[in-house]
């Protein structure tokens, strides 16, 4: 074995010797003409735009990261789901309510999978949708304004996963639980999981002109995880499938006791079918205890209401509603192809491929061709719903995108790289390797009837040798291959921050487009805006003191304030003049308990400040605004509790 | 049939019926004078640019008989925070022009119409010299406001530049044409509004000198 081994490198090492030999001048023209080449491919010359924009979800940053395609390049992080000291996002008294659940505030989320708005099948990018894992959440990011405008808690979900994925005409958004739980939840033994716990997978509403969210009613499935989903388009819109796994139903030592069944499942769901059942007054009405959260853009302001009830629904008493579909050793993506006929299960463990056939799917129901049932819910035959499988084509699949011209790319884990092969005959095509340990990929378009597949990403989870060293923690890779051609080609390496779970990419002319400059000062509706240096004031009720105070460059107003006493609650409503693009404004003052404040033009936010000491404290702002930046500073005096400092405040003049 | 006699009797008859539409025809032209300058309330006359590198989009404002306008909204707004920093005056709101300027307009197109009505070309001559000396203390108007905007500073200015001979530096954006002030590079051109008035004058002069010509050719 070894001494074969030793053969076929050396044949190859002469191989190798004999070909750049005879090549070599070729070889090295080739190589240099080549690499200037991709190097092309990937340069957006300044000033120039790129051609895509790029939306990576942050991960455990909870956030969601914007990039450029092809350069790679980051034009900016969203705050959703993490309190962001940048902005003031989840600081500033307008947006705490964004972060508040049924658990109080919370500061942190841990932000997957982005999906853009769609209509008739096509990304129309208008909305972005975002899942927050931990305390299940879907936000909904604003395309025009790229900032969080609301969010809604997901009951009864835990770890909620396969989410947040939107039907054709963005319908619904879907939110399913990865853990399985109690519901209602109620103190109970962990072992007495199996047959006690239930899954539910939530349609979230969005209705068609304002995007608002609602949670129009969950199905509340058996006691599996449930961990990626997609929506069927074409001739399956109307059906959602998520993959499954622990179908073994085990609470503990899950990597070996849910790594048992040679197959979990993929749940189809007809939700237009639930959607007629529950429109016709069927599911019941549950207590249940979430928050939806609004931020509104005219009043600046975001708010946060507690829901009391969700409607729910058993799979097994709607017929029709939930099919099982066999799917080898704990599938993870769960992928559709953009004609709607073939559904990827993406079985981690699994040597081979799966693929499902819509078509079959429909046969099989229609012929009651079932394999028994799980809680009430038909379990399809395998051989029945399988178009075909591609044999061995690497290890650890985990998701599939689409190209649009019948090719799909699948990620490998395990074996770190990423395999295009051909949808209906199953070959495999072309690999590449990616670095290293590959989760997601994207195609701009990816979730949608219309793929735009010029280029595709891999998102990978270990970094190593990547980059120049940063310590022990290091941003995770990701690799831009071309995938015009037959071949697949790497362009580009490139560093994202946090986590990157999943990305969703479109072409960049209807979000540019689109893209809002500034707040119209006119429609500023905040109750403590001052539109104007005449409108600036300081009124104290009580012991808060609420300060109405503008910023246009390069001054506050007013700018110096007298009258603080110890033990008072000093509300900063500040609010930007300015109405020209890109002139920001920011606030901060000495021992400020909270984060500073960025100000858009036209907009107003609060910052509280409780001062804890006697003195003159300065306040200035942190962007650097213009040519007199530094000037724009003020000084605000506090006085002991008992003091008797009158409350006065002014600009331009000096205090008497 | 005898073509070459048939018209001689009419002769007579063709040549007042042509001399009449000539005289018409100065009379329209006057007529159109007149009323081109009320194009004025449609377009606007003048635009001063300015661009910069922190511009991409320029800021610009329009210049109407009537009015101010921004070109990209909040334009006047933005000029005026550039300009506070060297002690420029505020554009104002309205000025007494947009009320005189209008009022001229009209008393002088409706004057070019009643001449047009009453036929008589030297009277064209006379609206065409009356709306060039109007014209001409229009654009001295403009430059004595300019020249005010420019170079009435505020003494309190948070920066002051001098000139290579010691003088104070204006900032008065040019009368016509294009011109580096500091940072900015400032465009002064006339637009449509003016482009209409223009022809209005000019055509003011063609009904005189068709009816002038019509008269020695008669």
């Amino acid at each position: 074995m070894k001494k074969r081994l030793t053969s076929t490198i050396a044949i190859a090492m002469i191989f190798a010797a004999f070909t750049s030999c005879n090549n070599s001048g070729k070889t090295n023209g080739q190589s240099g003409a080549l690499s200037s080449n991709v190097a092309e491919k990937v340069y957006v010359a300044p000033g120039e735009y790129d051609e895509f924009y790029a939306f990576i979800s942050g991960g455990y940053s909870g956030n969601l990261t914007v990039y450029g395609l092809p350069s790679g390049r980051m034009f900016k992080e969203i705050p959703v789901f993490s309190q962001f000291p940048t902005s003031g996002y989840g600081y500033s008294e307008e947006t705490k309510p964004m972060l508040n659940t049924s658990h109080g505030f919370i500061p942190w989320g841990d932000s997957h999978h982005p999906d853009i708005s769609q209509t008739a099948g096509e990304i129309d990018g208008r909305f972005i949708f975002i899942n927050e894992n931990n305390t299940p959440r879907i936000a909904k990011i604003d395309l025009k304004t790229f900032e969080t405008t609301e969010i809604i808690e997901v009951p009864n979900s835990a770890g909620n996963h396969s989410s947040s994925f939107v039907t054709e005409n963005t319908e619904y958004v879907v939110a399913g639980t990865r853990f399985s739980v109690p519901i209602p939840q109620r103190d109970m033994p962990i072992k007495e999981y199996k047959g006690n716990f239930q899954g539910a997978l939530s349609f979230i509403s969005v209705a068609p002109e304002t995007g608002n969210m609602d949670i129009k009613f969950q199905v509340l499935m058996p006691g599996f995880n449930y961990d990626l989903s997609h929506p069927g388009r074409g001739k399956s819109h109307g059906w959602f499938f998520f993959t499954t796994y622990n179908t073994e139903e085990a609470s503990t030592l899950l990597e070996v006791n849910a790594s048992q069944n040679d197959k979990d499942f993929i749940a189809a769901v007809n939700w237009k079918k639930i959607e007629e059942y529950v429109n016709n007054g069927g599911g019941t009405m549950m207590p249940a205890d979430y928050a939806h959260n609004v931020y509104d853009e005219h009043t600046h302001t975001a708010t946060s209401t507690m829901k009391k009830e969700v409607r729910v629904v058993n799979p097994s008493e709607v017929p029709g509603a939930v099919y099982f579909l066999p799917t080898p050793k704990s599938p993870h993506g769960c992928d559709v192809d953009p004609s709607g006929e073939y559904i990827v299960g993406n079985g981690k463990l699994s040597a081979n491929l799966t693929v499902h056939s819509f078509t079959k799917m429909l046969a099989a129901i229609e012929g009651e061709k079932f394999d028994g049932e799980a809680y009430g819910i038909p379990i399809l035959k395998f051989e029945d719903v399988l178009a075909g499988s591609v044999e061995q084509p690497g290890l650890g699949p985990l998701h599939t995108e689409f190209d649009g011209k019948g090719n799909a790319y699948t990620t490998f884990f395990i074996s770190s790289e990423v395999v295009k092969w051909k949808l209906g005959t199953w070959e495999v095509i072309d690999r590449k390797p990616t670095y290293y340990s590959v989760g997601h990929l994207t195609i701009p378009g990816g979730n949608s009837g219309k793929p735009q597949g010029k280029y595709m990403f891999a998102m990978n989870k270990i970094t190593k040798d990547r980059y120049l060293p940063t310590g022990p923690e290091m941003e995770h890779s990701a690799q831009l291959y071309d995938i015009s051609g037959d071949k697949m080609e790497l362009l580009l390496d490139f560093p994202t921050h946090g986590e990157p779970h999943y990305a969703a990419a479109m072409r960049a002319d209807l979000i540019k487009e689109r893209s809002q400059k500034i707040y119209d000062l006119e429609d500023n509706k905040h109750p403590y805006a001052a539109k104007s240096d005449d409108d600036t004031k300081v009124v104290r009720k009580g012991n808060e003191v609420h300060i109405y105070m503008t910023t246009i460059r390069s001054h506050f107003s007013p700018d110096n304030i007298e009258g603080i006493k110890l033990g008072d609650k000093v509300y900063f409503h500040v609010t930007n003049l300015e109405q020209d693009f890109d002139v920001p404004h920011g606030f901060a003052v000495l021992g400020q308990n909270t984060s500073e404040l960025l100000i858009m033009p036209g907009q107003t936010k609060t910052s509280v400040w409780e001062p804890t000491k006697v003195g003159v404290w300065p306040f200035y702002c942190t962007d650097f605004c213009s040519a007199l930046h530094q000037e724009m500073q003020g000084y605000i005096r506090v006085s002991a509790a008992n003091a008797n400092t009158p409350l006065i405040w002014s600009m331009g003049e000096d205090i008497e | 049939m005898d073509f070459s006699l048939s018209p001689l009797s009419f002769n007579a008859k063709n040549i007042k019926y042509h001399r009449l539409r000539i005289m018409k025809k100065q009379n329209i032209i006057m007529i159109v004078a007149a009323l081109l300058p009320l194009g004025l309330f449609l377009f606007p006359l003048w635009r001063i640019t300015l661009e910069a590198p922190q511009y991409p989009t320029p800021l610009a404002m329009n210049i109407h008989v009537n009015d101010f306008s921004d070109v990209h909204p909040h334009d006047i707004k933005n000029i005026n925070l550039m300009n506070h920093y060297v002690g420029m005056q505020y554009i104002p709101e309205a000025i007494p022009e947009f009320k005189i300027f209008p009022t001229g307009i009209l008393i002088t197109s409706f004057i070019g119409l009643l001449i047009g009505w009453k036929g008589n070309y030297k009277w064209f001559l006379g609206w065409f010299i009356l709306m060039l000396v109007l014209s001409a203390a229009g654009m001295y108007d403009f430059y004595l406001w300019e020249h005010d905007y420019g170079h009435n500073l505020d003494p309190k200015a948070i920066m002051k530049f001098t000139n290579k001979d010691g003088t104070v530096m204006g900032f008065q954006p040019p009368l016509f044409g294009t011109k580096d002030i500091l940072n900015f590079k400032a465009h002064s051109y006339p637009q449509f509004g003016a482009l209409f008035l223009g022809l209005g004058i000019a055509s003011g002069f063609l009904a005189y000198f068709v009816g002038k010509k019509n008269k020695s050719t008669a």
